[in-house]
């Protein structure tokens, strides 16, 4: 039973990857990833499916082993230690509950195999069962039980142990959105209250927004980018990111001025300026993006523009409606069509499609990012949830 | 008036339904009619027959009368348990062979065979292309006094308790048993841990099982319906079997299917070979019943 001290030591402390990198023969799953997930956090691995995410997850929890790079949490190199032998424990997509064991036996399951007491073992499942709510459910099988309920049940299993790192695949990619919903709060919950590490694999960019601290957006096996949701959002590093994370209007621009904390560029010969902090371009040619929302429409005999605005011209090509917001689809002079929300809060003076229009935004709001990928880069991935890709096929 | 026409147009549809359910109900009996009237036929009435046999007295010259003659059941059990319990045991042998070599067997071709594992349940599958008899008596062939096998065993001293032969022995008689029986293990076995979901087993491994503790806590679980069918599929025949122990036994070890065919056959004894037939199958069902209550399988009977 030497493994199971292994598991109890550990002071805990923060989950690092450092280069690492997984083939399957020729293809490559994970690209010398460097990643590091502070203790206690609710972090998210974002990104569409087939980018790496659940295999960076498997090599964290052991049922994967990195091709090269290594894996550390706290001071203890994990990287080729045996899943039995990790204090992590997963949630998997599939929830993959123990059919033959009723639902107090597959919570138990883990405090068994490392012989805690018996009179514990009945303690801390009554515990877990309140916390998931699934009071005198325990001697029921997992077929007997709805979706959201082995959902939940997977999860008191791997919580139970207390593991320093929960992983969660996409652990409620089979749940319908009301269910969803409802699961994410309570995760959000969860973790709070049991102050554990979690890192939460999602395709979904709306539930990493809602319950991660931060959040890490891969793409064809790296990390694009890291941050809070506000960062990501606010200003994305790259065109996957301003793409993938919500809607973005991006513009082919040059860099004419960059001096001091302000960047000017000229878009199709309008001079576009934005705080230097924000820009992410490193050559001359850049896109330059905003956000939908951020924009306001004028007619175009409306004032001038203030300082600090930029400032494009434009004809409404389209107007839809829907119910809080209207989404304007406007096409510049140079063909594109850029898109527009706005809250419905006047009734009047509303634009209409063909008038001529000027768009407007705090010069604050822009960020620049490097041209050298398609410009619609992560704006039509696959939201779906797919099968995982079964890494030994 | 709308509303009447409503209900006139109504109530007739109303009724094609109930006798369309009528019709439903009778198709199952309809579509059980077939088995039912072959079991009758093949299954019941020679039951009967056989049984009627066994509380008959009298000879194959003057024929036979039913006397509910009981006394031929005690004459026939205190003259033949020994090779009741010998068929038993034989048995019983066979099937714990069968299962040791099968489990790992269909384990690696479920879960390692890879493209493989096609090829492999082809040569599990492969004898029955020869007929049983012929396999057995091929048997013959390999265990002969002067085949390699006798030779190396009686070269490594193994022999020495059985007059230095191999054939006509009891170790002989289950050997051909374990082989003939083989594939009737394997392939549920095979088919059990093929459904099974690997993830649940990493599940296990995550949940901090070693390799060992998770195939016997999930994986030995989840493929006892294979298991239970396995044994159950090579008991039963093989505690009737007596080709096995005609081919590769001898007389010293006779096995009770030898009896009754000896008795029917040879003998003539009609009711004493009626009462052993019938011991013999009371006797196997009692055993899988306890045996499958005690595996707990419910999913399986």
């Amino acid at each position: 039973m030497a493994s199971t001290r292994t598991v109890d030591s550990g002071a805990g402390g923060h989950l690092r990857l450092a280069g690492v990198t997984k083939r399957f023969g020729e293809f490559v799953a994970v690209d010398t990833l460097d990643l590091t997930v502070p203790q206690g956090s609710f972090f998210a691995l974002l990104g569409p499916s087939g980018c790496g995410k659940t295999t960076t997850l498997r090599m964290v929890a052991g049922l994967e082993r990195p091709s090269s790079g290594s894996i550390h949490l706290g001071e203890d190199d994990i990287t080729l230690r045996r899943p039995h032998q990790r204090p992590v424990n997963t949630v998997f997509q599939s929830y993959a509950l123990f059919p033959h064991l009723d639902i107090g036996e597959n919570i138990a399951f883990g405090l068994r195999r490392r012989g805690v007491a018996r009179q514990e073992v009945k303690a801390k499942v009554a515990d877990m069962l309140r916390l998931v709510q699934l009071e005198g459910m325990e001697r029921r099988r997992p077929g007997q039980l709805s979706g959201g309920q082995q959902q939940r049940v997977a999860l008191a299993r791997a919580i139970v142990n207390r593991p320093q790192v929960l992983l969660l695949d996409e652990p409620l990619g089979a749940l319908d959105l009301k269910l969803r919903r409802q699961m994410q709060l309570e995760l959000k919950r969860i973790q709070t209250e049991v102050g554990l590490t979690f890192v939460h694999v999602t395709h979904d960019q709306e539930e990493a927004m809602t319950m991660a601290d931060t959040i890490a957006v891969m793409n064809d096996g790296r990390i694009e980018q890291v941050g809070t949701p506000g960062e990501l959002y606010d200003s994305p590093a790259t065109t996957f990111v301003a793409n993938f994370l919500g809607q973005s209007n991006l513009i082919r621009g040059t860099v004419t001025r960059a001096d001091g904390d302000q960047v000017l560029l000229d878009v199709y010969g309008v001079a576009v300026a934005m705080p230097a902090a924000r820009s992410r371009a490193s050559a001359a040619d850049a896109y330059v993006g905003v956000r939908p929302e951020k924009i306001r429409l004028v007619r175009a005999e409306g004032a001038v523009a203030a300082d600090g605005e930029n400032e494009l011209t434009g004809v409404v090509t389209d107007v839809s409606f829907v119910g809080v917001s209207t989404q304007y689809l406007v096409r510049t002079p140079w063909g594109q069509e850029l898109t527009v929300f706005a809250q419905n809060i006047g009734v009047d003076d509303r634009v209409r499609t063909g008038d001529d229009v000027r768009l407007r935004w705090v010069a604050a709001h822009t960020f620049a990012l490097d041209a050298t990928v398609p410009i619609d880069a992560g704006a039509d991935v696959d939201d779906e949830a797919e099968a995982p890709v079964d890494a030994r096929s | 008036m709308s509303v009447l026409a409503v209900a006139g147009t109504a109530a007739p549809k109303a009724a094609p339904p109930v006798e369309d359910e009528r019709r439903r109900s009778r198709v199952p009996y309809l579509l059980l009619l077939p088995g039912i009237a072959w079991l009758a036929v093949f299954f019941v009435v020679p039951m009967i027959a056989l049984g009627s046999q066994s509380l008959q007295e009298g000879s194959i010259e003057d024929g036979y009368t039913l006397t509910w003659n009981w006394q031929t059941y005690t004459e026939a059990l205190s003259q033949y348990w020994t090779q009741f319990l010998r068929a038993f045991w034989y048995a019983a042998l066979a099937t714990l062979f069968a299962l040791l070599i099968s489990y790992p067997l269909a384990y690696t071709i479920a879960f390692k065979a890879g493209r493989w594992r096609n090829v492999w349940l082809v040569l599990v599958i492969a004898p029955f292309f020869t007929s049983f008899l012929i396999r057995t008596i091929a048997w013959k062939t390999i265990l002969a006094d002067n085949g390699v096998v006798a030779e190396v065993m009686r070269g490594l001293g193994l022999l020495n308790w059985t007059d230095d032969r191999l054939l006509s022995t009891g170790p002989a008689v289950v050997a051909g048993l374990t082989y003939n029986f083989l594939p009737f293990m394997t392939l549920p076995i095979y088919a059990a841990l093929e459904r099974m979901d690997r993830r649940v087993v990493e599940a296990a491994h995550d949940l901090y099982a070693s390799p060992f503790t998770a195939f016997r806590k999930v994986t030995v679980p989840l493929s006892m319906p294979g298991v239970v069918a396995g044994t159950l599929l090579t008991f039963i025949p093989a505690a009737g079997d007596y080709i096995n122990q005609r081919l590769l036994g001898s007389s010293q070890n006779n096995v009770i299917g030898s009896v009754i065919d000896t008795q029917f056959i040879r003998v003539g004894d009609y009711p004493t070979a009626a009462a052993l037939s019938f011991v013999l199958m009371i006797s196997i069902v009692a055993l899988v019943v306890v045996y499958v209550r005690r595996a707990g399988t419910e999913e399986l009977v």
